[in-house]
């Protein structure tokens, strides 16, 4: 994709918040609604004298993320010091890893406008969040809570070309860590934050343009935007014969455009070396080993195997893959129907939208998906009609009964018996004896539409039908 | 060697101010421990694993449970200002 001669490059950084229970070096409590400094140590608010002790589930974790993104494990990963100033980072450094990451060298593959894309990972790291700074114009409030929760921060490769891609490309990874539950995915808490680096270069020229970095963006539609404005501002300057300046831009969503940060004197110099307080990541073969064999399905393979083995359209496998959860229901209520289309029409049209409605996540949903199935079941064997398994979806919404408890409840059983639906024909055509006389003189176009309507209100939706469809062909013979 | 303009540099990265005397004493005591390490840095390592930590032992995890042992009181008790229990420090934007 081309913009005005130019081609975009685009790289993302994002900050994955490991939903751990405590701090990647102290076992003080990541809970998001915490007291201000309540979830705080001397380690987190970096007292002299305190020494890290490193989370084990903080490398598991991200052992489990740089394995779905088909990452190498380093055995041996050090975590390394940033040195910089600002009161967030109480030490004047934050731990992170430099030149030996515990993960890198991986890729994901997604799809934009239906074309596969692949994108090289470079590195997957860990590393300590900052605390949280209030600005307040003639003074500064920091609160440490957040100084300390372990963080991965997963590097793509410059491979990204348009902001839509930059976009999905966001959302894979979001996907992704919720599928593993390594992180909440809550982006309006920032769990989840993307840094974009930004440069435009002339279509077939081989060296990079100079890049921006936009910083801290909590929503993919922005970051898709964010990139579009940038990419337009840089090439308008190139055009104007202006230079691209190495700077940190931030998004204004109210404004849609971009803003230069305050621009730093100096070059950043992080003076990073080997943390000595804390020991080198040694992981065994074993370890890995065992975490990649407790990997969930990732979405991509369950879209493909819902596909290929349960015969559901694209279309189907991916909205049904979206969320892991959902992907666990659809699956709980294929067992249960052995109808795999129509589960997956149930669960889309109606259970999505009720939940929608009510603002509902898949796991509060008051149907279990057995029951689902097992309602699903009843049609396919003839018990109820589709129409009527309308009724018995919103009463199971409504009070969690088991499908069999209410068709019986409300005597809602298809009748199947064609002697009884054979004398609702009768006297539907009895009532309608001009329209008969007009079907089968031809003189009004084909009736039995209407003949078959009138038949299943009169039987209250209860009459099977195919039966109601048969009969009627035959007597309208 | 180190000149001034270096020691300017990394004072101010250090946050220290440090008066015209004090940056060309420092060159020069800097300069003779660079120059030491030069010295060392022409020892052959070939086939060295570069040495991260001295000790031996195999990496030690904490497991991944809570333990709240200070309050927020105590956490801020020593801060020179505060606002609640937040740290109050100069503006920074």
């Amino acid at each position: 994709m081309s913009y005005r001669g130019f081609e975009p490059v685009i790289g993302i950084e994002i900050h994955v918040q490991l939903s751990t229970k405590t701090k990647i070096f102290s076992a003080d409590a990541t809970t998001f609604d915490a007291a201000d400094n309540e979830n705080t140590s001397p380690i987190s608010v970096g007292m002299p004298g305190s020494l890290p002790v490193v989370n084990r589930k903080a490398i598991e974790y991200s052992i489990k993320t740089g394995l779905a993104l088909g990452c190498e494990i380093r055995r041996k990963s050090v975590f390394a010091r940033k040195n910089y100033f600002y009161p967030d980072s109480p030490k004047g450094y934050q731990i992170s890893q430099y030149d030996q990451p515990i993960c890198e060298k991986g890729q994901i593959v997604f799809k934009v406008d239906g074309v596969e894309k692949v994108i090289g990972i470079t590195r997957a790291h860990m590393e300590e969040d900052a605390g949280k700074s209030n600005h307040l114009g003639d003074y500064t409030l920091i609160n440490y809570n957040r100084a300390g929760i372990p963080l991965l921060e997963i590097v793509s490769e410059p491979d990204i070309r348009t902001p839509a891609e930059a976009a999905e490309y966001g959302r894979t990874i979001h996907q992704i860590v919720r599928y593993l539950d390594v992180c909440d995915g809550n982006l309006e808490e920032g769990s989840l934050r993307c840094d974009c680096n930004v440069s435009v270069r002339k279509v077939g020229a081989a060296q990079f343009g100079t890049k921006v970095e936009l910083k801290n963006i909590n929503s993919f539609r922005f970051v898709e935007k964010a990139i579009e404005y940038e990419i337009e501002r840089q090439i308008d300057a190139i055009e104007r014969g202006e230079k691209i300046i190495q700077e940190t831009r931030l998004w204004d969503p109210d404004k849609n455009r971009t803003f230069s940060m305050r621009t730093k004197e100096d070059a950043q110099d992080y003076r990073y070396f080997p943390d000595p307080d804390l020991l080198p990541v040694i992981v065994s073969d074993e370890l890995v080993e065992k975490i990649r064999k407790d990997l969930p399905e990732l979405p991509i393979a369950r879209a493909k195997r819902f596909q290929t083995e349960h015969g559901l359209p694209e279309s189907d496998a991916l909205v049904l893959t979206t969320e892991k959860p959902l992907a666990d229901f659809y699956e709980a209520t294929a067992q249960e129907s052995k109808n795999y289309k129509s589960s997956a029409n149930w669960i889309m049209t109606e259970l999505l939208r009720e939940l929608n409605t009510t603002n509902k996540k898949i796991k509060d949903s008051p149907i279990r998906p057995e029951q689902l199935g097992k309602m699903i079941a009843l049609i396919d064997k003839g018990t109820i009609s589709g129409k009527i398994a309308k009724t018995v979806f919103q009463e199971m919404w409504q009070s969690g009964k088991e499908p069999e408890t209410i068709i019986k409840e409300k005597g809602l059983v298809q009748v199947s018996d064609p002697a009884a639906i054979e004398k609702i024909v009768d006297e539907v055509l009895a009532a309608n004896a001009q329209n008969v006389e007009d079907h089968k003189s031809g003189k009004k176009k084909n009736l039995l539409g209407f003949f078959v309507g009138a038949v299943m209100k009169a039987s209250k939706g209860q009459a099977n039908p195919d039966l109601v469809n048969k009969i009627l062909l035959e007597k309208l013979k | 060697m180190i000149d001034k303009k270096a020691i300017e540099h990394i004072a101010k990265l250090a946050r220290l101010s440090i008066t015209e005397e004090e940056a060309h004493e420092y060159s020069a005591q800097l300069g003779k421990a660079l120059s030491h390490f030069e010295l060392i840095a022409k020892i052959n390592t070939d086939g060295i694993e570069p040495l991260v930590t001295p000790t031996e032992i195999e990496s030690f995890w904490r497991e991944d449970v809570v333990k709240q042992e200070f309050t927020a009181e105590e956490m801020t008790a020593n801060a020179p200002a505060k606002a609640g229990n937040l740290f109050k420090v100069p503006p920074v934007v």
